[in-house]
């Protein structure tokens, strides 16, 4: 069977991942990777399941949990791939006050050099507006001259900026 | 003199990585058969720079650590054995992100004290030993007391968002 790809939205209260994830075992389905976080209060899940269930019987199955209007859910097929490194990995923080555009104007600089984001999470805390980001660099790709640019867009829209190698070590 | 045999390493979820592993005499041939085996495993494994007895089935506290060519490392004691090690004190945590050859596909942000004192066994005298020191000699250290325990740096993880898959490198 196809991989689906299942995501839930909404208010946030106790017990949602049991019922989700009793319901998707109900049906038969393993759940391979997914991650949940809090957007703002509201949860936030997304994950990639495998198994014998459709889409269309999984979004069914879901009913129960979507019925309040409380929560949201959408089951759809996806392909398989692959976690594939597309050259060097850097963590790029940035912080600022909030403003409109310091996320687009930050990571235009990424995409333009070939930039791959593979993790990101942005917070807003009262005024104060962070972003983290984990970006594969193509050997193309200059860090340095990234760094400069990324420098120059962040002091447009008033933020700092820093990239920096992130190694992992095996022991 | 004795020769090391290159052991297969296990992976997760094998059940001897996630049980603690026994209390060793350091004088007992086979346990100085099985530390010349794990600095064997070590050296042809590339980038390794540690390995414990439970990573290649047996379910003792004995591990190896050479963290001599490593960059991050600070205070080097060359390559050595350790059996029943364990932590007389630990300060200074830092975070950075791990990895282990019985976790292949996956690596995490773990914090672990960067100043560290250890007491252990040598193989084969049974001399009791004090190792001092820091940076990622102390990192190993830790990393390989946990796999004599029974625990795996996924017991570690930062937070839980901590834990990252690894890249297929191209
Ligand atoms: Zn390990």
């Amino acid at each position: 069977m196809p991989l689906l790809a299942i995501t839930v939205l909404g208010h946030d209260r106790p017990g949602i991942i049991a019922e989700t994830t009793g319901v998707l075992a109900a049906v038969g389905l393993n759940i391979e990777d997914s991650t949940m976080t809090l957007l703002r209060g509201h949860f936030a899940m997304m994950l990639i399941t495998d198994g014998d269930a459709d889409a269309a019987t999984v979004e069914e199955a879901l009913g129960g949990l979507t019925a309040d209007g409380s929560l949201s859910a959408s089951v759809r097929v996806v392909p398989a791939e692959q976690v594939v490194s597309r050259g060097s990995a850097y963590l790029l923080s940035v912080h600022g006050g909030d403003r409109p555009g310091i996320v687009s104007a930050v990571v235009a600089e990424v995409a333009k050099v070939g930039g791959n984001i593979t993790d990101l999470t942005t917070r807003l805390a009262g005024d104060l507006y962070v972003l983290i980001a984990e970006v594969d660099l193509p050997a193309s790709a200059d860090p340095a001259t990234l760094q400069t640019a990324l420098g120059a867009a962040a002091a447009t829209v008033g933020v700092d900026v820093t990239l920096r190698v992130l190694e992992s070590d095996d022991l | 003199m004795i020769v090391g045999k290159v052991l297969e390493v296990v992976r997760a979820p094998a059940q001897v990585l996630s049980k603690p592993g026994a209390v060793v005499d350091p004088t007992d041939p086979e346990i100085v058969q099985l530390a010349a085996d794990l600095v064997a495993t070590m050296r042809v494994s590339p980038g390794c720079v540690g390995l414990a007895a439970p990573q290649v089935g047996v379910s003792v506290k004995v591990f190896c650590v050479d963290v001599s060519e490593h960059p991050k490392a600070r205070t080097k004691h060359g390559t050595f054995v350790l059996c029943n090690a364990e932590v007389v004190s630990a300060s200074r945590n830092e975070k950075a992100r791990e990895g282990c050859m019985s976790v292949p596909d996956l690596t995490g942000d773990v914090k672990r004290a960067s100043r560290l004192v250890v007491r252990g066994q040598e193989p084969g005298t049974g001399a009791e030993v004090v190792i001092e020191t820091d940076a990622f000699e102390a990192r190993a250290l830790q990393h390989e007391i946990d796999h004599c325990d029974g625990l795996l740096f996924l017991d570690r993880v930062a937070d839980a968002h901590a834990l990252h898959a690894r890249k297929t490198y191209l």
